[in-house]
């Protein structure tokens, strides 16, 4: 459906409108070659913006947003540029396109969220606006943070991407214990995690006879637990949770 | 429970006791040099006193803490023994108008218990040393048009007689006066709108001020310049994108040298017999994309060596010629009086951004060695002169990029690296196992814009959050790596889990500081890479520890997060 809308072009593409005569504006490249630097290529870099989701913290608009990229933000790390209207402008669509097809949907959410809690059993890992186990990446908000391409890729291929913030260590104490959880933090002194009993746990490395970084994620791969259509429906389920209401 | 020598005296005959046994030790005349500066409290900053800085070492009196930025100490104080009894003195909470600058890389200047610091982007502050107290603050707005690549930062000032010298990151070169923070004088040295910045110390060399702008990001046109202490005025300017004319516009292809980069973010060095200062220049632009840059692209990423009187060149010695990697070589040009093959020499010792680890005569810029000190897969080695023998295809490249070892920051970048006389050993702030996915892209040039030709990925996205860590062994850590210059062999190395921004700080009593991203801030032993003590500062350090001494007691400051931290010995 997503590619069907390309082909159509139904979705507005990254390319603005330019004078008759010029090249277009890539809106990519630009925010590529000028703002990844600071914001990151998926927009999240700084605290409290994600750019590729339409988070912003001092704007709403296209013309607010369109002005701080021309602009900046006087004393903050936010520079003014010399970007013409046009490119300023193909910059905001860019980046307004790439949040609105985090948030496509096609099939049913009612359909995908008995899926989720039934025959999917992603709740004994993952947790959802507060049901659910914590070990796996709490998912209230998945809609938000990623694309429905890739939420549906992470289902049916786990391996794929491992994002560094959901690695799982196995570590093995001098005195035999083996702890499996899920990385929270490290450092040259101490290792932080979330173990399979979902306590917080703080390690001393000298405490710790082995530290192993499981390559393989615990999660199971579901291309052929679900069908087609049920697949669907449960990516859309998840691109719904945008919100990460509490319970 | 403290074995402190008592009183300013005794301390200082302590420095002087120990001294002797040194490579540059100091003589009785020294010695009457030393008790006669700590008579008499506050007195001007010469340039004769500048010149032998080694021989004051309760005060830092530049970035590098002297000429031959050794960010080596003579203090004796603390000691491998009694490094564990160091506790919080004092500490300073930055009170910025700009709560989102937290890059506080500043190193203090230190004089005669006064602290001269900068809070980001360019407010100078005069401190009590002792008590951490400010005594004024001189409040710089810079202009709305300024756009700093890396940060609304600065890293320090310089001082000469009663002025304080600063660079603005809108292009202004300022001097205050150190007892009050008057302004005295404030110069226009470039355009920020086009993308030129200061971000460094300056550099006091006689009776002038000497520095360089950064924008290598922006399609520069960089340059280094001498302003007048008295006036501000400039007396003279050496472009290091040289113009026709000039000797090496011929390693520029077209019109691309108006746009060449070679930028200065970082204080050089000066030997005051051979009367050359010595400085790092930045990458050429566009910094990804070579392609309308055919040619060596001098000067970028190389050492100048300059006549400190007339700024003519003596040599210059370039380290990546026609860099797409963004190999900058601003880093500290460190000096040794040193031997090379059993014979005296004047040596400059660079660890570069590239990750080869470099030996120059500094009187003729005669390549003598160069050794790889982290992982490289760009070059397979250096040739007899040390230009790089390049592998073919290790090049940026369409999406998703050509992985290259060491990535874009570098094997070690501007954090200060330290060389003890004591130790003989050369210690490199470094990002071990480190790659990034160049990627090449079209770049047109246009005012004020970043003029870069691609850019740099990390190999696995979100590797790396700030305060958190998830990252492997091999996928890049930080550490402290100890050299021998003469060798380039790996003596020791100081692991940690994160990548490291912290400068190095070593002290004749062979103890070694530095920090890193975890927040840490430790010393080590400096002969063994031993951990000696540590303590947690609450964010990652971006600076250089430097040390000073106040009524006869030695302090260790560095800035960490938004706050600079002081330690002394638990009385």
């Amino acid at each position: 459906m997503l590619a069907l809308l390309f082909l159509a072009g139904l979705v507005p593409g990254a390319f603005a409108q330019a004078p008759p005569g010029a090249p277009p504006v890539n809106g990519e490249q630009l925010y590529m070659e000028n703002c990844a630097e600071c914001h990151g290529p998926e927009g999240d870099a700084v605290p409290d913006v994600d750019l590729g989701h339409g988070r912003f913290r001092r704007a709403t608009t296209d013309p607010e947003l369109i002005g701080i990229v021309l602009r900046g933000i006087p004393n903050t790390a936010m520079p003014p540029s010399n970007f013409s209207e046009a490119q300023a402008a193909a910059i905001v669509r860019f980046l307004r396109d790439k949040a609105s097809r985090a948030a496509l949907t096609a099939g049913s959410v009612e359909n995908g969220r008995v899926i989720f809690q039934g025959k999917g059993n992603c709740t004994s890992c993952h947790r959802v606006n507060g049901v659910g186990a914590r070990l796996g990446p709490d998912l209230s908000e998945v809609g938000r943070l990623r694309h429905s391409t890739d939420i549906e890729r992470a289902i049916v291929d786990p391996d794929f991407i491992i994002v560094p913030s959901n690695r799982f260590i196995r570590l093995v104490t001098r005195d035999g214990a083996a702890v499996t959880g899920r990385l929270l933090n490290q450092d040259a002194f101490t290792v932080q995690l979330l173990d399979s009993k979902e306590q917080l746990r703080s390690i001393a490395r000298s405490d710790l006879r082995e530290l192993t970084f499981i390559d393989k994620s615990p999660m199971p791969s579901y291309r052929d637990k679900l069908s087609r259509q049920e697949l669907t429906d449960l990516v859309s389920f998840l691109v719904s949770l945008q919100s990460g209401g509490t319970q | 429970m403290s074995a402190r020598p008592k009183g300013v005296r005794p301390h200082f005959l302590h420095v002087a006791a120990s001294a002797t046994h040194q490579k540059r030790g100091l003589t009785p005349f020294l010695v009457l040099l030393l008790i006669s500066a700590a008579a008499s409290p506050q007195a001007q900053v010469s340039f004769e006193r500048l010149v032998r800085a080694a021989q004051e070492p309760h005060n830092w009196l530049s970035y590098s803490g002297g000429y031959f930025s050794q960010r080596h100490s003579e203090l004796t104080q603390v000691t491998p023994d009694n490094v564990k009894n160091l506790e919080s003195a004092w500490l300073y909470q930055l009170n910025s108008r700009e709560p989102t600058s937290t890059r506080f890389e500043v190193t203090p200047v230190v004089v005669d218990g006064i602290m001269y610091i900068v809070q980001p982007p360019n407010d100078i502050i005069a401190l009590d040393a002792v008590t951490g107290r400010p005594y004024w603050m001189y409040a710089y707005n810079p202009s709305p048009q300024a756009r700093p690549c890396c940060g609304r930062l600065n890293r320090g000032v310089a001082i000469h007689q009663d002025r304080l010298f600063m660079g603005t990151i809108d292009g202004h070169l300022i001097a205050v006066d150190a007892k009050t923070g008057k302004l005295l004088w404030d110069k226009t040295v470039v355009r920020p709108e086009a993308g030129y910045a200061f971000a460094s110390a300056p550099l006091v060399i006689k009776d002038k001020v000497i520095m360089g702008p950064a924008g290598g990001e922006y399609g520069i046109r960089g340059f280094l310049a001498a302003f007048d202490v008295a006036t501000g005025n400039e007396a003279w300017r050496f472009n290091l994108i040289p113009g026709p004319g000039e000797a090496g516009f011929e390693t520029w292809q077209g019109d691309a040298w108006k746009t060449g980069g070679g930028s200065i973010w970082l204080t050089g060095s000066y030997d005051p017999e051979l009367n050359l200062t010595y400085w790092g220049v930045g990458n050429p632009g566009p910094d990804w994309n070579g392609d309308n840059r055919e040619g060596d692209n001098l000067y970028s990423n190389s050492v100048v060596a300059l006549d400190a009187d007339t700024g003519k060149l003596k040599w210059h010695f370039q380290f990546s010629p026609h860099d797409e990697f963004d190999y900058d070589a601003v880093q500290i040009p460190v000096l040794a009086d040193s031997t090379w093959q059993g014979q005296p020499r004047k040596l400059m010792y660079f660890a570069n951004r590239n990750g080869y680890f470099y030996v120059l005569d500094r009187a003729t810029g005669k390549f003598l060695a160069g050794t790889p000190f982290v992982q490289v897969n760009w070059a397979s080695g250096l040739d007899a002169n040390g230009r790089p023998i390049r592998i073919a295809g290790k090049a940026p490249s369409a999406p998703p990029g050509t992985l290259i070892f060491p990535g874009n920051q570098g094997g070690t970048n501007w954090y200060s690296p330290s060389y003890s006389p004591r130790t003989g050993l050369f210690y490199i702030p470094t990002w071990a196992n480190y790659s990034s996915l160049y990627v090449r892209d079209k770049v047109e040039y246009v005012e004020g814009r970043r003029f870069a030709g691609g850019g740099a990925r990390p190999p696995v996205p979100g590797i790396r959050a700030g305060a958190f860590s998830w990252s492997k062994p091999e996928e890049g850590y930080g550490a402290v790596r100890a050299i021998d210059p003469q060798t380039g062999a790996l003596k020791w190395e100081y692991k940690m889990s994160d990548l490291t921004w912290a400068g190095i700080l070593t002290t004749a009593t062979n103890v070694l500081f530095s920090g890193g991203n975890e927040g840490y801030f430790y010393a080590l032993d400096a002969r063994t890479g031993q951990l000696l003590w540590k303590t947690q500062l609450g964010s990652g350090i971006r600076s250089g520890p430097m040390t000073y001494s106040v009524n006869g007691r030695q302090h260790v400051s560095v800035a960490a997060g938004s706050a600079l931290f002081t330690f002394k010995l638990r009385e």
